[in-house]
């Protein structure tokens, strides 16, 4: 069993320059996914990153494992067919608040009811970072920016309660600054068999001066006494908004979309290894010689 | 509708410029399927009244009845076996007194024969040419071959996945070939128009992908039931950016199944977005063909083990990379939409990227072309006129030709319509060129006029909706030559 997240180090000419700004929470998020899949045991042949586009999404060019660095928004689809087609790996999709809750919000919601089993990382930092310091779907109330000069006044996106109001199979928050307790919480999503969702709370050093690594640990407290198996429960933390509740909010368990499919009912084979069933055809072509 | 058209039917619903040209004959539909118990029985009788027309047998008529409404119980399979021989007996008398003449002799030689339609066709030759993971968002006439497709899923042992939008159908027929399925999408314009970002995607991430494009009249949603060939230059440049792809359209429903089974090899070798553009013309039709020669279908895969420094995007003289698949191999694979080095990691290297772009927009391109498939040429190579045509108006151009019975004029048909060969130029040389295509732009003849240079001097275009009959193309024809 590997232990090492050293082995998900990439060792590619590409990936030794770092787009992120020095200080960026990415580089945080990175640290605890190669530790979490370290410590799950997973090598990189097994593991697919299917991301979006942003500052989050560039995660497959700095890390050893498969990757796809896809469109903005769609990192969701490819990676729910990618797990369809080989139900063998282990496929995270990875992306910003804007990538996951803006340009992509329709296949987040489509894919909590279709729940594949992957694990969607949502890197948010309350801001887009890549176009320098638009406001997000999770930007708070009042804040100015660039592009909202007079204050954000859309009421901010809350992706936890949307999550468990529709019955998403698994829904968390960490915040990156915790890093063993992140390590837990996506080592966690990761083993749970359906879409695990976590929302990973991070500061923006460059655009965002308002949600700042202190403001996260001010304004963020771990749920202690929470059962994640009571959705009631889960949703009346979900909308605690001062201070933000940490940790796993709500746990579903409920049959994946690669198990409900007719392509996994007798054969577990992954779909690059099948010949096409010319005997079925022929069947269904003399079926057609009468009428 | 000529001269001869017999039209049965009821008055009331036929329009009287209608009646003035044809030979109408007053049958009462209505009146029969109450007499049965509902005017829900009307298409029941109509059928009956058509077999009787043709002295077909009723017991293959009532068989078909009784397996159709089995699941609707006894009452409504008597009830709709009790219109049908009412319906039978009408044609018959009809017949009988020479209100009618329909004289069809028996052909015995195409009892073995399979009926097929234009979708069954698309989604049989999808699953001989090895598909196994369709998505799609239902949209009119495309849903067909998915509505097939999702009742034999268990059987094939497939994915079939009816998903939120048109972006996620195609954006996870793109994860499924990154993970090494053969998928496609079906969709017809509007929600092609909608899958251009991922084709584009498509064409950087060097992803292949099928999407079957049955067009309908657009812009917008169009007539959604009706069929044109209007949607050519929206397949030729959907996407941004610059990156080959294939476009087929077959000619004929044997050609639709082919087709559709060659486009996953294109696909898996080429690595570009194969666009196979049927209508609604072609998909909606059914006609019996001899047989489908499944020997012929070779299932090609190109998917190679990764070894340990695997470059997803080696720069190669063809440019063709050879691709490999996570899960296979020791290699790490590493695709992506942005510009990327060898590995797939993002570069803003110039030479780099200058590279990449020739890879995939000419070297790709003139690899694709030099394999590219010729068109058919129906008649003789030496014709003073050829005739142009392109997709499903193949037989109705043909049968007119065929009428027309002239020496002088040849057909020459694409169903593999982009990239063309430059080397069919010489084809045209000489020649005077009638285009006849379905659409009010003549799309393929801007095609070939900016591919290879050639003007056309006649267009027969139709675009009201309805497809071309064979009488229409022959009086246009007649009218254009000398």
């Amino acid at each position: 069993m590997n232990l090492n997240p050293k082995i998900f180090e990439s060792k590619r000419p590409g990936s030794q320059d770092v787009a992120w700004c020095p200080g960026c929470g990415n580089f945080g998020i990175r640290n605890i996914l190669m530790n979490a899949l370290a410590e799950l045991g997973l090598t990189p042949q097994e593991v697919v990153i299917i991301s979006g586009i942003g500052q989050a999404a560039k995660m497959p060019h700095y890390i050893n494992v498969h990757g796809y660095h896809t469109l903005h928004g769609r990192a969701i689809p490819i990676a729910t067919a990618v797990k369809a087609s080989n139900p063998e790996l282990t496929v995270i999709a990875e992306g910003g608040d804007g990538d996951m809750y803006a340009e992509g919000g329709n296949h987040l919601l489509h894919a909590i009811r279709r729940n594949p089993d992957i694990t969607v990382l949502i890197h948010d930092n309350q801001i887009y970072g890549l176009t320098k310091g638009q406001a997000s779907p999770t930007t708070m109330l009042g804040m100015k920016t660039p592009t909202q000069p007079w204050g954000v006044f859309e009421e901010p996106f809350n992706p936890i309660a949307l999550a468990i109001a529709l019955n998403a199979s698994f829904v968390a928050r960490t915040f990156m600054g915790y890093f063993k307790e992140s390590v837990e919480i996506i080592k966690k999503a990761i083993r749970h068999k359906g879409l695990a969702i976590v929302d990973i709370l991070h500061p923006c050093v460059s655009f965002n001066k308002v949600n700042t690594y202190q403001w996260y640990r001010e304004h963020t407290y771990w749920m202690e006494d929470h059962d994640p198996y009571n959705r009631e429960d889960a949703f009346k933390r979900a909308i605690e908004s001062d201070p933000l509740p940490l940790g796993i909010f709500y746990i579903n368990e409920r049959p994946t979309f690669e198990e409900m499919s007719p392509a996994y009912k007798r054969n577990k084979m992954p779909l690059w290894k099948r010949e096409p069933k010319i005997e079925e055809i022929k069947k269904i072509l003399d079926s057609k010689r009468r009428f | 509708m000529s001269e001869n058209t017999v039209v049965l039917g009821e008055r009331e619903n036929v329009e009287d410029e209608f009646l003035e040209k044809v030979n109408f004959i007053e049958i009462p539909l209505s009146r029969m399927a109450k007499e049965v118990g509902s005017p829900l029985y009307l298409n029941t009788v109509a059928a009956g009244v058509i077999a009787g027309l043709f002295y077909a047998d009723i017991e293959v008529l009532e068989e078909y009845l009784r397996k159709r409404f089995a699941s609707k119980g006894e009452k409504v399979v008597d009830r709709n076996i009790e219109a049908a021989i009412k319906g039978y007996k009408l044609g018959r008398t009809l017949c009988e007194e020479g209100i009618v003449g329909v004289e069809v002799s028996r052909d015995r030689s195409v009892k073995d024969e399979i009926l097929l339609s234009g979708t069954e066709a698309v989604a049989l030759g999808a699953l001989a040419g090895g598909m196994n993971f369709l998505s799609f968002y239902p949209m009119s006439p495309s849903t067909g071959v998915a509505v097939f497709l999702a009742q034999h899923a268990e059987d094939f042992e497939i994915i079939v996945e009816q998903v939120e939008d048109e972006i996620s159908a195609i954006n996870m027929a793109l994860g499924a070939w990154f993970a090494g399925a053969r998928a496609m999408v079906t969709t017809s314009g509007g929600g092609f128009a909608l899958m251009t970002e991922a084709i584009s995607l498509a064409g950087m991430a060097e992803n292949p992908v099928v999407i079957h494009l049955a067009q309908r009249p657009s812009p917008a949603t169009g007539l959604p039931t009706r069929t044109m060939q209007g949607d050519l230059n929206l397949a030729l440049h959907a996407g941004h950016g610059e990156f080959p792809r294939i476009i087929l359209a077959p000619g004929s429903i044997e050609e639709a199944f082919y087709l559709t089974a060659e486009a996953f090899n294109l696909a898996d070798k080429y690595q570009v977005p194969v666009i196979v553009m049927t209508d609604e013309y072609l998909v909606d039709t059914y006609y019996n063909i001899p047989d489908i020669e499944l020997d012929r279908i070779k299932v090609e895969k190109y998917i190679v083990e990764a070894e340990e420094d695997y470059k997803r995007y080696k720069l190669t003289e063809d440019g063709i990379s050879p691709r490999a698949i996570p899960g296979y191999g020791k290699g790490i694979i590493v695709a992506n939409g942005n510009e990327h080095d060898e590995y797939g990691d993002i570069t803003e290297d110039g030479e780099l990227s200058r590279l990449m772009q020739e890879k995939r927009a000419i070297k790709k391109l003139e690899t694709i072309k030099k394999n590219a498939k010729l068109p058919k040429l129906v008649g003789d190579k030496n014709a003073k006129y050829l005739v142009i045509g392109w997709g499903s108006t193949y037989y109705v151009i043909k049968d007119a030709l065929e009428q027309l019975n002239r020496d002088d004029v040849a057909f020459l048909h694409f169903s593999w319509v982009y990239p063309l060969r430059d080397d069919i130029k010489e084809l045209f040389d000489g020649k005077v060129l009638i285009d006849i295509e379905g659409n009010v732009t003549a799309q393929f003849a801007q095609l070939l006029k900016k591919e290879i240079g050639v003007n056309v001097s006649y267009k027969i275009l139709k675009y009201d909706g309805r497809p071309f009959s064979v009488e229409e193309i022959l009086d246009a024809l007649k009218e254009v030559l000398e």
